[in-house]
């Protein structure tokens, strides 16, 4: 029998699979039957993740990590973004084949380079398995067409409803309404009684922005692209959602076409609007402070409400992890994931971001957190009723750069504030789409 | 004596090539010149070389591209954001510039005059320019809320207008808004140095004129302003520069909305290149911001900088 040099490598793979030629401080307990990977002898490792919006998420993020380094010896430096310079850091990360190791990124992200990451099929496999399966939605974020993982969702950074009940009593009701046609008579009502009225961002807001411009199309029925990635938009479907927007804002407070995503917080925290969409951190903004404690004790909130289509369909916020390539230690990262993935740190984490992150793992949403308060139930649909951005088409870049350019965003502002007509908005939609999906 | 004395003297030593290389002029001029010419060739030429080829690829965020040729412009000439954010860029830069000269000259001539803790106010006067822009962006960000507008609140309590200005979400509004921001952190740097400008005037040019019996308006227009004129055409050509080519200001306040109204091609070459992925396409925007750079100094070197119209004469 001759052993060959391949035989050799092979051999030694198996072994440091099986972590037998680890030292002594990089075992951890690994669940059985889960893919074993050691992290490689004097591995370090560099996160990059979006600046937390919970102080509950940095503390548990961080302690879970520590306990990481405790067991394996690995050191993982945890690096903090603003939301927005994740997108770019990311790109030139992929881009020249050097930074960080592992990354917390948004939406379609690693779709835009999944060439440049780490296959994490197998860690993907095996979570879904032992943890009740992955969401659908938070699920395509992650895994390509031809069923392969390059990123683990991990969280939807959920966008609920959020209103003040005695403002919404005020207008003669009792309950927030369920589906968009009664959404739209509080509105109107709220309007018509000077009250507290309803505001929505229309400008370039990235995530408060798209989340209100894809739900009010999509629980329409209109889509940016079919299955094939052929542009859609311009459908009846789209214009009855553009004649319903419209609807909708001329009983909005003014100046919501330039709200970015801070805006309705702004005006949240004013008492100058009574119903908003946002992430639970606009509670807990009021929560935390003495000052605010009539808006925090006034705050309920729900999913968005159901249109024509008779289910609720939202886009949220996504957030995956992903291993660069170009990572001298693979299996650290590997295995850090994997570490951070489990039901303990999971279920530390899903706490201590208060109703922030919903995760993206079935068998974790029956974390204590989301009984914790009333306000953040809802939240705990976050990734039930979240639909990938550009559906129903593929992700990659052009849903990326759709997105980007704000043209499901600028479509809706266009026909809401009646700068053009329904049918030209979405015409106009229509052209900018196909020139990044290329017809 | 004399005889021994030169037989004595040692002859002179033959230099080496490497040396007489390193002494000579030309050889020597280039050795220094050499690190500055390294300097710019990295961090300018190549980048910019690098632009000009990636708007000529379909380059995209992760994936290298592929030659495509005018594609990217090409398809930009259809783009109607793309016009838009032209006919924005312009806008901005030639209301915004004018205003800061107009303005800014104003404020030098009122520097220029004899006052009293002159050398603080002039200190105060370049404030603006020297808070970082994001700053100064973020101040104006609140002074344009639609809701807690400081304007607005002014206005309303002197009973001139009832309801709230939506400075960030009329798009003309919106456009205005930008412009007054840039405005503002503009006229220090044209105003200091316009008056930098004014003191070299000789003081015994007014004099004379005065004798002979010339307005404070004729000798503004026949000798102030013709003075002058070289420093214009340097300030104005950096000022359209930095006005032209400003992204901070319209990141932080507008991101481009309301309906791309305030996006400047700065602004829309980020949005494409980065968050959106294409960086052929992105590159693309920013190198068809070079003929009108380039077309704005020429304009104030071989213009504004022509003795004719310096003197005052016609072409």
């Amino acid at each position: 029998m001759t052993i060959s040099r391949r035989d050799l490598l092979l051999g030694a793979t198996g072994l440091a699979a099986a972590g037998t030629v680890a030292s002594p401080g990089q075992v951890f307990a690994q669940a059985a039957g889960a893919p074993k990977y050691t992290p490689e002898p004097g591995a370090t490792l560099r996160l990059l993740r979006w600046a937390p919006f919970v102080k509950g998420d940095d503390e548990a993020w961080l302690a879970n990590t520590k306990k990481f380094s405790d067991a394996t010896g690995v050191q993982v430096r945890v690096d903090k973004e603003s939301w927005e310079d994740i997108r770019p850091k990311a790109a030139v990360a992929a881009n020249v084949g050097s930074g960080p190791d592992l990354m917390l990124v948004w939406f379609d992200d690693p779709f835009q380079y999944p060439e440049k990451l780490l296959d994490v099929t197998d860690i993907a496999t095996d979570l879904g398995n032992r943890f009740g399966g992955w969401y659908e939605g938070p699920k395509g974020y992650g895994q390509t067409k031809d069923g392969k993982f390059v990123a683990l969702p991990l969280a939807t950074i959920g966008n609920g409803l959020v209103w003040r009940q005695s403002v919404i009593e005020k207008a003669g009701f009792k309950d927030m309404p369920t589906d968009t046609k009664g959404f739209l008579e509080l509105c109107q009502a709220l309007a018509k009684n000077n009250l507290p009225r309803a505001g929505f961002a229309m400008g370039n807001a990235v995530g408060d922005g798209n989340n209100f411009a894809h739900w009010i199309v999509w629980s329409h029925g209109g889509q940016m692209v079919d299955e094939s990635g052929k542009v859609v938009i311009n459908s009846p479907e789209t214009i009855a959602a553009l004649n319903y927007a419209r609807e909708l804002y001329k009983t909005f407070i003014p100046g919501t076409e330039g709200w970015l995503d801070i805006n309705n917080n702004r005006a949240w925290l004013a008492g100058e609007v009574g119903v908003t969409a946002n992430g639970v951190s606009i509670y807990y903004s009021t929560k935390n402070e003495a000052r605010f404690k009539e808006i925090a004790d006034d705050t309920r909130s729900s999913i968005l409400p159901v249109g024509p289509v008779g289910k609720p369909i939202e886009l949220h916020q996504t957030t995956s992890a992903i291993i660069f390539r170009h990572t001298k230690f693979p299996n650290a990262a590997r295995a850090y994931l994997q570490f951070m993935y489990d039901k303990p740190q999971m279920d530390a984490w899903i706490g201590g971001s208060s109703a922030y992150c919903c995760p993206a793992l079935k068998g974790f949403i029956d974390n204590p957190v989301w009984n914790a308060d009333p306000v953040h139930k809802p939240y705990a649909r976050a990734s039930e009723t979240l639909r990938p951005n550009g559906y129903a088409g593929p992700l990659g870049f052009a849903s990326a750069a759709t997105m980007a350019d704000y043209v499901m965003v600028n479509m809706v502002a266009e026909a809401a504030t009646g700068q053009r007509t329904p049918e030209e908005a979405a015409k106009r939609a229509e052209t900018r789409a196909n020139r990044v999906y290329k017809v | 004596m004399a005889t021994t004395a030169a037989l004595s003297r040692p002859a002179p030593r033959e230099t080496t090539l490497a040396e007489r290389i390193l002494q000579d002029r030309n050889v020597l001029g280039i050795l220094f010149m050499l690190p500055a010419a390294a300097f710019l060739f990295l961090f300018l030429t190549y980048p910019l070389g690098l632009g000009v080829y990636l708007g000529f690829t379909d380059t995209r965020i992760g994936r290298a591209g592929v030659w495509v040729g005018f594609e990217n412009y090409e398809s930009l000439w259809g783009d109607s954001v793309f016009w838009l954010s032209v006919f924005n860029t312009f806008l901005y830069t030639f209301v915004a510039s004018i205003l800061k000269f107009m303005l800014g000259l104003w404020l030098a001539l009122l520097l220029n005059e004899h006052l009293p803790f002159k050398a603080l106010i002039r200190a105060i006067v370049l404030l603006p320019w020297v808070v970082p822009t994001v700053l100064s962006a973020i101040a104006f960000w609140w002074i344009f809320d639609a809701q807690f507008s400081i304007v607005t609140w002014s206005l309303q309590k002197l009973g001139l207008v009832q309801g709230s200005i939506n400075w960030l979400g009329d798009p003309q509004i919106a456009r205005a808004s930008v412009i007054a921001a840039n405005v503002w952190r503009g006229i220090p740097f044209v105003a200091i140095t316009l008056l930098a400008g004014l003191q070299t005037i000789p003081p015994s040019l007014h004099e004379a004129a005065t004798l002979d019996g010339a307005t404070s308006w004729q000798r503004f227009w026949h000798i102030t302003l013709p003075m002058l004129s070289p420093i214009i055409a340097v300030v104005m050509t950096f000022s359209v520069l930095f006005t032209f080519t400003d992204f901070q200001l319209i990141y932080v306040l507008t991101r481009g909305g309301p309906l791309n109204a305030t996006h400047l091609m700065a602004t829309l070459s980020f949005q494409r290149a980065i968050p959106g992925g294409q960086l052929g396409e992105g590159a693309a925007i920013a190198v068809a911001m070079v003929p009108f750079l380039l077309g704005a100094i020429m304009f104030s070197y071989f213009g504004l900088q022509r003795r004719r119209w310096q003197q005052g004469g016609q072409d």
